[in-house]
């Protein structure tokens, strides 16, 4: 396995979804073999505070968080918390910024943003597709399955 | 078949203690320890429960393992102080079945009212001290923790952080295994903790002090993990972590076994190595034990006592460097949107009062722009508080404001306190129907408890009458008339308690028909924000917008508008 670590940095508000779709991140990289560590950073999150998750997997992970300028993927669902966290981003990493208005141009019910967006972070990943699809079932606990899977796969399959 | 879960520091404790055969875990919510005993009360073989507050859960706890079963007390660090009274008496008593004591520390305060370092209160106590650094970990020395506790008959500290708690990790689970329930037999000199009785249990627990030292030394629980000898770290929790991911090549002396410190350990690692430091979160700990050991040591700087570690805060630490506090620039937290502590803090920031505050979600009432509250200290301090407040600055000036599941915590004390000392005025318990800063636990007054089965309810009403107040009255939180009945209260030559129930949108996310918002008669006089909703903001244009998909409709923004921008549904 490939000694590299990959590192997301999901950000947003309390209530979007950041950390659903980061769990559902790190549960698809893990049923695909890969260690993972999950943390967040937040304060009070549930109430409408910043919330920011560190993703990162690999064959061995070390320290849960990562540092300024190692994120490889930063994916916003807030634009004000993605201008917040940008140094985060490395120098050749993949900013989804655009792909958050599209989410917001091509998701009439927001509830499924955080969906859309978790299709556009799968293009860029080396995981399966059949661990993302168990993992968003997982990680939304069962509820709209059929409707979270098309928007991903939509998402995934869009260019 | 090996299962692997995706499990948080406090999920994979949960589930270590239920593999170790734990029959009893008692907790009182507090973040980030709440998922512990959450996560354990799936389980039909433990006897999972919500306390009233930690003392009463620690001895809860300690009573199973008296009784002779494995048992698990877990909370926060200033949850931990609450239990401190029976905590430091049943250090001497010793157990019966294996205890353990899970305390999670919150450096840089994500949700806690203060940083304290509980590895002192290993110390202080005289307990044996475990330090998982990920979820994995926590998970095998849970396992670990309840056989060292039969081992040296005594309650063993699970330490963890944050970081520890919250983060999630795969963690490879296994099987529960039964353990036979020891009996109890009547023994004066170890369970009563008389003077006398009490004497001779110091004496052996110093002895036992020097034992677990002993043991610490071969616990493979501390490592030493020689690489460049130029720099040897001495690190723990978390921390060690940290140190691994800023310098990989560095000698690790790594602590998971901490407290009583493996003296031979930390002495053959400083033989071993050219520079020595000592990389841990927080209070200077380890540090200053091993210069107590006569060992030279590097310091850090005071200023990395402050908040938690990350790689390249080690990197400065190393490098010898002060930190640079950069100012938050993170969003602040507010009140949900439909939030029924809302038209609470509108009406008293209205009546321009001063408000004495508690724990929970209404602490944000302190922040702008609402500002109405002024004083938060810790649980079930916004009543007592408030009783001398109202007593030296008038008992129409104060009100004391403390919520449903603090007010039975250690709230209804104050309330006997005040109502015996003859305080007036009025206390406003928040009632909404949760313990809602947690994520919505059961309390006593819900009549729920942790398993979710229905259980004896505590009648706030009721309890508040005992307790000694004059006058009870309940009330709506979005009755439109709350404001004059606080004020009406206050006035009254009595002690008043007004129960404001409403509940929680955790619990109840009813949306109502929502306002009409009238752009035309909007003068952008920004009276509306005064409300703190995040539905009313300014939009790009810097006019004021409801945003409908998160307004619930709970119309207290309603109230604050002069111009009929903002009406009710049906009377625009």
């Amino acid at each position: 396995m490939d000694k590299k670590i990959t590192n997301i940095l999901f950000c947003g508000t309390g209530g979007q979804g950041v950390l659903t779709a980061s769990e559902i991140a790190s549960l698809a990289a893990m049923y695909d073999g890969f260690h993972v560590k999950k943390s967040e950073v937040h304060g009070m999150a549930q109430r409408g505070g910043s919330v920011e998750s560190h993703v990162r997997f690999g064959e061995n992970v070390s320290s849960p968080l990562m540092e300024a300028g190692q994120a490889d993927f930063l994916v916003p669902f807030y634009k004000d918390e993605h201008d917040r966290l940008i140094s985060y981003l490395s120098k050749d990493g993949k900013d989804l910024v655009d792909d958050l208005e599209q989410a917001h141009l091509k998701c009439e019910n927001k509830k499924f943003v955080n969906t859309y967006m978790l299709g556009r972070l799968s293009k860029y990943l080396n995981v399966s597709e059949a661990s993302w699809l168990k993992a968003l079932e997982v990680g939304f606990k069962g509820r709209f399955v059929e409707e979270n899977r098309k928007v991903f796969l939509d998402a995934r399959n869009d260019k | 078949m090996k299962t692997t879960l995706l499990l948080s520091g406090d999920e994979a404790i949960a589930r270590g203690a239920y593999e170790a055969g734990l029959k009893v875990a008692a907790a009182y919510p507090g973040t980030p320890s709440t998922e512990i005993l959450e996560y354990v009360s799936q389980f039909p073989e433990v006897d999972a429960q919500w306390a009233v507050n930690e003392k009463t859960s620690y001895e809860v706890a300690l009573g199973a393992s008296i009784a002779g079963v494995r048992s698990m007390y877990s909370s926060k660090h200033v949850g931990l102080n609450v239990a401190m009274d029976p905590l430091m008496t049943s250090i001497y008593s010793g157990i019966t079945g294996g205890f353990i004591v899970v305390v999670a520390d919150d450096p840089q305060m994500a949700s806690s009212q203060n940083e304290q370092d509980c590895r002192l209160l290993a110390k202080f106590a005289k307990m044996p001290m475990l330090e998982p650094s990920s979820p994995s970990e926590a998970y095998t020395m849970t396992k670990m923790a309840f056989d060292l506790s039969e081992k040296f008959d005594t309650p063993v500290m699970i330490r963890i952080t944050t970081r520890v708690a919250h983060t999630k990790e795969n963690v490879e689970i296994g099987e529960r295994v039964e353990v036979a329930d020891k009996p109890f037999v009547p023994n004066a000199p170890k369970y009563v903790m008389a003077p006398g009785f009490a004497y001779k249990k110091h004496i052996a627990l110093e002895a036992k002090l020097l034992e677990m030292a002993k043991y610490a030394d071969e616990s493979e629980l501390n490592t030493i993990e020689i690489n460049d000898k130029s720099m040897g770290i001495i690190t723990d929790g978390v921390a060690y972590l940290y140190v691994k991911e800023a310098f990989p090549n560095a000698s690790v002396l790594k602590l998971g076994f901490t407290y009583p410190f493996p003296d031979e350990k930390i002495k053959e690692f400083a033989k071993q190595v050219k520079d020595l430091f000592v990389i841990e979160e927080l209070e200077p700990f380890i540090e200053e034990h091993v210069k107590q050991l006569g060992i030279p040591v590097k310091s850090k700087d005071i200023s990395y006592r402050i908040g938690e570690l990350n790689p390249t805060l080690v990197k400065e630490i190393i490098e010898g460097k002060t930190k640079v506090e950069k100012p938050a620039n993170s969003r602040k937290p507010v009140m949900c949107p439909g939030c029924s502590h809302r038209p609470v803090f509108y009406a008293l920031k209205k009546l321009g009062v001063i408000v004495s505050g508690d724990i929970g979600c209404y602490t944000l009432g302190a922040l702008k722009p609402l500002e109405a509250l002024h004083t938060t200290i810790c649980m079930g301090a916004g009543v007592t508080v408030f009783a001398s407040m109202s007593k030296i600055l008038g008992s129409n000036k104060v009100v004391g404001v403390v919520g449903d599941s603090t007010f039975v915590h250690s709230g209804i004390e104050g309330l006997i306190d005040a109502a015996y000392n003859g305080t007036k005025g009025l206390l406003l318990v928040l009632d909404n129907g949760t313990t809602g800063m947690t994520g919505a636990q059961h309390n006593p007054s819900t009549g729920i408890n942790a398993k979710g089965e229905k259980t004896k309810k505590l009648s706030l009403e009721e309890i508040s009458k005992a307790s000694g107040a004059d006058i009870v009255e309940v009330i709506d939180a979005f009755a439109d008339n709350l404001q004059d009945k606080i004020k009406e209260l206050m006035n009254k030559d009595a002690l008043s308690v007004l129960i404001v129930r409403y509940p929680c949108r955790m619990i109840d996310r009813t949306k109502k028909p929502l306002p009409v918002f009238d752009s035309s008669k909007c003068k952008n006089c920004n009276a509306c924000l005064v409300v703190d909703c995040p539905a009313i903001s300014k939009n790009k244009e810097n006019k004021i917008a409801l945003d409908e998909y998160l307004c619930v409709g709970c119309d207290v923004c309603v109230k604050t508008c002069k111009f009929g921008a903002l009406t009710k549904r049906g009377n625009e």
